[in-house]
């Protein structure tokens, strides 16, 4: 076991953890953050991503024990004070989900990429989320919906980390 | 305070009321479900195709650390039950018996022979490695064509890999001619296209992998599933392992997407349920995706054997299909059912005079099979929209000229098909008309011929896809009438509750499809109440006790008409009330806009005030009794049909095989629209599994047997960045057999995309001889196509304008359109 403490979602936490633990779990089954979801076992599908120091990853593709020390966001952790944030209101204004699991993924990720690139054109859009699937919105109004972000002016309207 | 209502919900681009959870995490999917002493499961698979259990030793695993029992087959009894097949396709179908974990015997690589329960789930998969199983291989029957033929035998103690053979002729059946008499004037002086389609397995690969847990604490035994099928579910339960029904309470949480993939009764779920009744405490198990797409159902996979017979002008005087279907090891719960479905939508839109349709089910050494996106509609609109390009390519006109010389014409409907259907409502011309016009139609052929007279490396081709589905499943007499062994009707029940709010329980169950939001907008405009008021249940068989569910697009057409009457109901009850509280006669009253008036007055009550005063009862009309909860349960007199005109534009880059899709566009008869905006995205993300069958995916199996695209490392998913933007529209032809006048979009997309995009790469390659490209078209296929270039550039036999003349009931292809 390995004593580990971070910042999750403005907490700070503290646990001992097994040196295998993936940061995903170490969310979901530690700290109860089910927000974040498993989708595969190969890093493929992105719907557990989150931020790790103001920077998307997927947190199966981490260690729990490398979080030491960082700060970590994630889908419950964005919005503020009961305000969504422009992304998540985005999705929900054109559609950009429909059963949702790869949504908190897909939103975290949409956040870094107008974090990186306030203006995307619609192929840097998809570029920006080619690490993340979804199985039923055929990504068209989940690019409508970063799109519709960037537009609001989406990442200097929320803070991400 | 209740919100105002508006005019019309019906119409309206509402947002969703799902979506706020969905888009903060505050979901319930059924891995995060975690109870008091929850243990663990982790299953122990075969890596074998096909073999016998010589040994299982579980003792190692037994000691690892936090280890509660290891459990193989042989340690349980009855109690274990089966996994069910609810259709038998014939009454003489061969159906191997279906253990959940057998104890003698594999039938394909991912087959669970024991399972490991532990305190965590880390634990558990850890143990189940330390099992030792010895396994004495058997010759697995993996090849559909093979498996047919009986050369290698599934489940050897059945002396056949055949399981039932279904067929329709419209020549016995009255509906039409014989399509021998067809074939054999058009070889004489006329048109016979012969071709040979594969469609290839597919894997529905929702996002959420199933997981289960059971909770046998309580009076009553809860599954938690992640399933589309909670009700089915239920009774499947207590049918098979010994629990009363009234003893079982089924909950499909939030559910993350099914596509037909979680319309299954599943080894896992019953394991878990046996599992959790032997240790007395709850038990989850949450799938890999590795296991998710090696054990859960696949889709599709058939031999199509197609024989078309048209007149040289292009009239077509008949169809013959002929289909090896692939079930996989065991006969699922739909199973065969599935070509079934299809054989009535190989005639389309058109007026086939004669139609002849036989489907053989093979069992194979394979994941068992059932139904994905469309289920057995995709592979036989695929079929016939290939072959009506491939008449059109051999009569020499466009391939919309073809299809309008046969379809049905608008003044037509009703109309009853060569497959005994009758159509109610539809216009194809419109939505042709209107697709054309989106599209650049004529423009874009002006291109494709520049391009070709340039000799362009880059060539364009134009896919049409004029397609039609049957969607609400389904009349419960006609599933009679097929022996499937339950009905098709719906449930739905509306509760007044005392603060004027209103509770709606459907027994459809959602997974993605947004039920709560339209439902809640039907519901909104029957009562007149506002649309934050009414609360949609579902998917909790204490909740809604009745159902029967979600799939075949169903939920609206039959769903909703079930929550019409409910409503209506309960506006009937409350009529008397109303009239006594106003001090007035029944019969003058009205009902409108939510309000209870007594006519050529001003004196009225709103709903929510009459739901307030029978909560009292205070003061009721003698003999009524003080409530307005009513239900309805729904039986469809008829299905409904979709259809539409989808026109897809392709760049083929010849010198390396590449694809781009440049254009797509789509318009959709869906009947009614409730919300456009759930709509849309039912069409988008149907057009992309479509879309995704044509260009990249595919389960591929090995030579013995193991499933190479097990991870999305290999089963290739598309991306944002493989797909374009679509141009959607509609034309509407409301449904005439019920009040809604919708008619089910779940599916349409996925059935119309495929044959259009598969048109677009044959039509910009049919000046090099080819004729066919076998899916997925992958850069390679058409790379070789292209090379091959003749009798259609075959890729592992997929083009085949020439059956094998030595085989029997095939004739030779004299006029043929190759």
């Amino acid at each position: 076991m390995t004593r580990i403490s971070l910042t999750v979602d403005g907490a700070t936490v503290a646990d001992d953890v097994e040196p295998r633990m993936l940061l995903v779990q170490y969310l979901r089954e530690r700290l109860g953050k089910t927000g974040t979801v498993i989708g595969c076992d190969t890093s493929n599908c992105g719907a557990c991503t989150v931020h790790l120091d103001g920077q998307s990853v997927k947190s199966c593709n981490v260690l729990a024990v490398q979080a030491d020390g960082a700060t970590v966001t994630t889908i419950e952790g964005l919005a503020q004070n009961g305000t969504l944030h422009p992304v998540q209101e985005a999705f929900r204004e054109c559609h950009g989900l429909q059963c949702g699991f790869c949504t908190p993924g897909m939103i975290m990720q949409s956040v870094d990429l107008l974090n990186n690139n306030p203006s995307p054109s619609e192929e840097e859009i998809r570029l920006g989320l080619e690490g993340n699937l979804c199985r039923c919105t055929g990504y068209h109004n989940i690019v409508r919906a970063v799109q519709h972000a960037a537009a609001q002016g989406s990442s200097t309207a929320g803070a991400t980390s | 305070m209740t919100a105002t209502a508006v005019d019309h919900e019906i119409g309206r681009d509402r947002r969703r009321k799902e979506d706020q959870r969905l888009i903060t995490g505050r979901t319930r999917w059924t891995d995060n479900i975690v109870l008091p002493g929850m243990l663990h499961l982790a299953m122990v698979r075969s890596p074998f195709a096909h073999a016998n259990i010589a040994s299982i030793d579980t003792s190692e695993a037994q000691q690892a650390p936090n280890v509660i029992a290891v459990l193989t087959g042989a340690d349980f009894g009855d109690e274990l039950g089966v996994c069910i097949n609810a259709w038998p396709i014939t009454p003489d179908q061969v159906t191997p018996v279906h253990s959940p974990m057998p104890s003698d015997r594999v039938s394909f690589a991912g087959e669970i022979v024991a399972v490991v329960v532990a305190r965590s789930a880390a634990e558990a998969r850890d143990a189940a490695e330390l099992v030792e199983v010895e396994y004495d291989e058997l010759p697995a029957a993996l090849d559909l064509k093979e498996a047919a033929a009986d050369s290698v035998l599934a489940h050897p103690d059945l002396g056949t890999n055949k399981s039932a053979l279904w067929v329709f002729d419209s020549g016995e059946a009255g509906t039409g001619g014989n399509v021998e008499d067809a074939i054999g004037k058009a070889r004489a002086d006329g048109i016979v296209i012969e071709r040979e389609y594969r469609q290839q397995r597919l894997i529905p690969a929702f996002m959420e992998p199933r997981s289960v847990v059971v909770d046998p604490t309580g009076e009553q035994l809860v599954m938690y599933s992640a399933t589309q099928i909670p009700h089915i579910l239920r009774f499947a339960l207590a049918a098979t392992t010994g629990v009363p029904e009234s003893k079982i309470r089924v909950i499909a949480p939030d559910v993350g997407g099914g596509f037909g993939g979680k319309l299954q009764v599943t080894p896992e779920e019953w394991i878990a349920w046996a599992v959790g009744r032997r240790v007395g405490k709850p038990v989850k198990y949450t799938e890999t995706r590795s296991e998710s797409l090696m054990s859960g159902h696949h889709g599709r996979d058939q031999w199509q054997k197609l024989t078309l017979a048209a007149e040289k002008d292009g009239t077509v005087t008949g169809l013959k299909v002929e289909l090896l279907a692939d079930l996989g090891a065991y006969v699922a719960i739909v199973g065969g059912g599935v070509p079934v479905l299809g054989a009535f939508m190989f005639n389309a839109i058109y007026k086939f005079p004669a139609y002849h349709f036989a489907c053989q089910t093979v069992l194979t050494n394979k994941t068992w099979t059932d139904a994905y996106r469309g289920a057995g509609r995709p592979e036989a609109t695929y079929a016939i929209e290939r072959l009506m390009d491939e008449l059109a390519a051999e009569v020499g006109v466009d391939p919309l000229e073809v299809r309008e010389k046969n379809w049905i014409k608008h003044e037509e409907f009703p109309f009853t098909t060569v497959a005994g259907l009758e159509y109610d409502s539809g216009n194809y011309e419109a939505a042709t008309a209107k697709a054309r016009q989106m599209f650049g139609y004529d423009e874009l052929r002006a291109e494709q011929m520049a391009r070709r007279a340039s000799g362009d490396p880059v060539q364009l081709g134009i896919g049409v896809s004029t397609f039609t589905e049957m969607c609400g499943l389904a009349p419960s007499r006609v599933l009679g009438q097929l022996d499937y062994g339950a009905g098709g009707w719906e449930y739905a029940s509306v509760r007044m509750l005392a603060t004027g709010k209103v509770e709606v329980t459907t027994g459809a169950s959602a997974h993605g499809q947004g039920h709560e939001t339209a439902f809640s907008q039907i519901v909104a405009d029957r009562l007149g109440v506002a649309f934050e008021d009414v609360e949609v249940l579902h998917g909790d068989t204490a909740v809604a006790h009745k159902g029967l569910d979600t799939y075949g697009s169903r939920s609206l057409a039959v769903g909703g008409e079930a929550l019409v009457r409910a409503a209506d109901k309960v506006v009937e009850k409350a009529k008397p009330i109303a009239a006594h509280l106003l001090e007035a006669s029944v019969e003058d009253i009205d009902f409108a806009g939510g309000r209870f008036s007594v006519r050529g007055t001003d004196q009225g009550m709103a709903i929510g005030e009459i739901a307030t005063a029978v909560f009292a009862a205070h003061n009721l009309p003698d003999g009524v009794e003080p409530s307005l909860d009513s239900d309805a349960t729904y039986d469809p007199v008829n299905f409904s049909f979709p259809h539409g005109t989808h026109l897809c534009a392709i760049e083929v880059d010849t010198e390396t095989g590449a694809l781009k899709m440049r254009k797509y566009v789509c318009v959709d008869d869906v009947g009614n629209i409730i919300n456009p905006l759930i709509v849309s995205g039912q069409v988008h993300g149907g057009l992309v599994q479509g879309i995704a069958q044509a260009l990249w995916e595919e389960a591929v199996y090995d030579d013995s047997g193991t499933l190479v695209s097990g991870s999305f490392v290999d089963y290739l998913l598309p991306t944002a960045a493989d797909t374009i933007s679509f141009d959607i529209d509609h034309t509407t032809s409301p449904a005439t057999t019920h009040s809604l006048g919708v008619k089910g979009v779940g599916e349409a997309g996925t059935i119309a995309s495929t044959p259009a995009v598969v048109n677009a790469v044959v039509d910009a390659l049919r000046q090099y001889g080819v004729h066919d490209i076998q899916m997925p078209c992958t850069p390679e296929r058409v790379w070789r196509a292209i090379q091959g270039g003749g009798a259609g550039g075959s890729t592992e036999g997929a083009a085949m304008p020439h059956f094998d003349p030595s085989e029997p009931g095939q004739d030779s292809t004299e006029g043929a359109g190759a």
